[in-house]
């Protein structure tokens, strides 16, 4: 393998930086979109006769630009790190991976624009405008930006990308990142072509809806989550220099989530005309989930038992494990809410904007930030602009969501009793004002951080220093 | 088990299908027989608001449906009521079933069946997974024209808690200082209008629920 290393690195370094940048801007742009849409809440919203920035379009910007652009760029930012690393191999393409990443940027730039144009398709998470709809109206004729096809072709190719030197790696058995990320990369790809063409094409009303229900959840379960958890098994026993505690757990956790995850996409739809029997066993595949969860949330914990003390002085490990005592309350809720009595109260209601909060920002979001804490350094070359700043970035972003999801949970428990008891629906609206409220004040204190972490980034990468952080003498 | 092939084969490929068969495919054909109503045939049977309609705007509607108040203007209606409803997100704040538990039925109606939702309009279909606002799916009749009319202008004049937003890009020209009450709707407007209507105008007979409750005084 070393004459490859020799004539190209490892990893391409400044792609990895370029990713975690691409990733930044957009999820700076869609917390802005958050930002406002919320005010609508509060009856002030502040561009109320601009079509191009209506509630509804800015609403679409918010939840497509966090997964497309944040996300995506994030964790194949940490992918771009970690696969070279775990197999002594580079990526298969050099400068075609540039390539790549440039063509993502712009199918996000195109879904951007797209949905303020008003080009939006009707499934949820994938509003990602499609060309070629026949007979569609179009506010501006976009048909030449058929992002869904285009986000296929790119995905299969990236998926070569990622999958040669996992295949080529010498050793027969992989390590346990690798199981997610291999398996994630082929889901990803089947979970967007059935989402975004089966439903939009062959499949309407309940029989689409059926499927719809898996594409939303399946995003998160078989994109986010594989990938988001491969880069845990990576990090955490790099940074506490030590294994994880139990290959077994590891096992069981891996293949369980595999089963049981894909089986839960239905209960987005629950009480709702999909036939029963396929309702009744997302439920029990989502409680399901629940018991594989634990075994990996234990196995992380017990990794950590013996090195507490990185909980206080590394940022990284401490935005990690964060993330997983939110994760684990995510599930634990999702076992509990996904049953079909305590449906009838908190579906339709904040309760699951609370619960899809928490578990896209407050579990992959944070690793995807721990992630860029870790590495910002090492891309740059430089130590931290002011290592200060970060932990006020963790703490207003940690703050803010914790006070964010709470508030957003109760809020959901007020409109569902509120709605069982028939009270006038404007009552709903007069009940849920201060937990709006709240929910933009908790929504700026995240987004304050997010701008306060990106200066840190900015000044960092100029190399320069706070003047608090340069009166000793730099060690040579 | 920690081999490439067997994770990707059975994790990746294998447990994917077994989702897509038990999830997806049973239910399709559970219900394919359910007969499937193109746009023409949705578009046969008119709801009066949408005459209606043609009398508020004539000059209006003839120019943006110049065939008049006929199955095709109908459908045209249909059709970009859709896309708007689409593009402009409605369905992320408005449901489109109403469940039978937390007594939705005695809200908003009848509760929602797979038959209903087999056709163009529901194509894909817009369930919606957050109430915002009401369930929209029996909307058909609970409020007049003139009441969307103003409503889509501006909603806190009509409800002043309401956070929905407003939509004067389905209007033609904003009311005047002279004339506060003069709406005039464009082509979308008339659409958007149109396809709300439509909602649930397929039931038998208009349903006994908490809206025409309150409207006699019981509430």
């Amino acid at each position: 393998m070393s004459s490859q290393t020799a004539t190209r690195p490892l990893v391409d370094e400044g792609l990895v930086k370029a990713m975690i940048i691409a990733s930044m801007a957009w999820f700076l742009i869609s917390l802005m979109g958050g930002f406002f849409f919320s005010l609508q809440f509060l009856q002030a919203y502040p561009f109320p006769k601009t079509e191009l920035l209506s509630p509804g379009r800015v609403r679409l910007i918010h939840t497509n630009l966090i997964a497309y652009g944040f996300l995506v760029n994030g964790l194949l930012a940490g992918l771009t790190w970690a696969i070279p690393r775990l197999t002594g191999r580079p990526l298969l393409f050099n400068r075609f991976s540039w390539l790549l990443f440039w063509v993502w940027q712009a199918i996000v730039l195109l879904t951007f624009t797209g949905l303020l144009a008003g080009h939006a398709q009707a499934l949820e998470w994938g509003e990602t405008p499609t060309g070629f709809r026949p007979g569609a109206f179009n506010l501006t004729d976009m048909t030449w930006a058929p992002v869904d096809i285009l986000v296929v072709i790119g995905f299969l190719l990236v998926s070569i990308n990622y999958y040669t030197p996992i295949i080529l790696s010498k050793s027969k058995a992989m390590y346990v990142s690798l199981w997610y990320f291999s398996a994630g990369f082929v889901w990803t790809a089947l979970t967007y072509v059935m989402g975004n063409f089966f439903p939009e094409y062959f499949l309407p009303g309940a029989s689409g809806a059926a499927v719809t229900g898996l594409f939303i959840h399946d995003l998160v379960g078989l994109f986010v989550t594989p990938m988001g958890w491969g880069l845990m098994y990576y990090f955490v026993p790099l940074i506490l220099k030590k294994p994880i505690w139990s290959h077994g757990l590891s096992l069981i956790g891996f293949w369980a989530l595999a089963f049981f995850y894909p089986l839960n996409g239905v209960h987005h739809f629950l009480w709702s005309p999909i036939p029963m029997y396929a309702q009744y066993g997302a439920v029990i595949s989502t409680i399901a989930v629940e018991v594989v969860v634990t075994t990996v949330v234990v196995n992380f914990f017990a990794t950590i038992v013996g090195s507490g003390q990185f909980l206080r002085d590394n940022l990284p490990i401490r935005w990690f494990y964060t993330a997983m005592i939110f994760y684990f309350t995510t599930c634990l809720q999702c076992a509990v809410q996904v049953t079909l009595t305590v449906q009838k109260i908190i579906h339709f209601t904040d309760w699951v904007v609370g619960h899809s909060h928490l578990i896209m920002f407050g579990v992959f979001g944070f690793w995807i930030l721990g992630v860029m804490v870790h590495l910002w350094p090492k891309l740059t070359g430089n130590e931290w602009y002011n290592p200060r700043l970060n932990h006020w970035h963790f703490w207003l972003t940690a703050v803010g969501m914790f006070i964010m999801f709470w508030d957003l949970i109760i809020a959901g428990l007020i409109q569902g009793y509120e709605w069982q008891a028939l009270a006038p629906w404007e009552q709903s609206l007069i009940s849920s004002t201060p937990f709006w409220l709240v929910r933009t004040i908790s929504g700026t204190m995240i987004i304050v951080g997010q701008f306060i972490f990106a200066y840190n980034m900015w000044m960092t990468a100029r190399g320069a220093r706070s003047r608090l952080y340069v009166t000793a003498p730099q060690a040579a | 088990m920690e081999r490439f092939s067997t994770v990707f084969l059975i994790a990746g490929v294998a447990f994917f299908g077994v989702s897509v068969f038990v999830m997806a495919w049973m239910p399709f054909v559970h219900m394919r027989d359910i007969p499937y109503q193109p746009l023409e045939q949705v578009s046969q049977e008119m709801i009066p608001e949408f005459a209606q309609l043609a009398e508020m705007f004539p000059d209006a509607f003839k120019r943006y449906y110049p065939a008049g108040v006929t199955p095709v203007s109908y459908a045209k209606a249909l059709r970009l009521g859709r896309d708007i409803y689409v593009a402009e997100a409605c369905w992320h704040c408005h449901s489109q079933y109403v469940r039978p538990v937390s007594n939705e039925s005695i809200r908003f109606g009848p509760v929602s069946v797979a038959a209903e939702y087999a056709n163009a309009l529901e194509f894909p279909q817009l369930f919606g997974t957050r109430r915002v606002g009401p369930d929209l799916i029996r909307e058909h009749g609970k409020h007049t024209n003139d009441w969307h009319v103003a409503h889509f202008w501006n909603p806190p004049d009509i409800a002043p808690t309401s956070v929905m937003p407003r939509y004067p890009w389905f209007y033609e020209a904003a009311p005047t200082e002279a004339e506060p009450d003069r709406y005039v709707l464009n082509e979308r407007g008339i659409a958007i209008i149109t396809f709300v209507q439509w909602l649930g105008s397929w039931l038998e007979e208009y349903p006994a629920t908490l809206y025409n409750l309150n409207a006699a005084g019981a509430r």
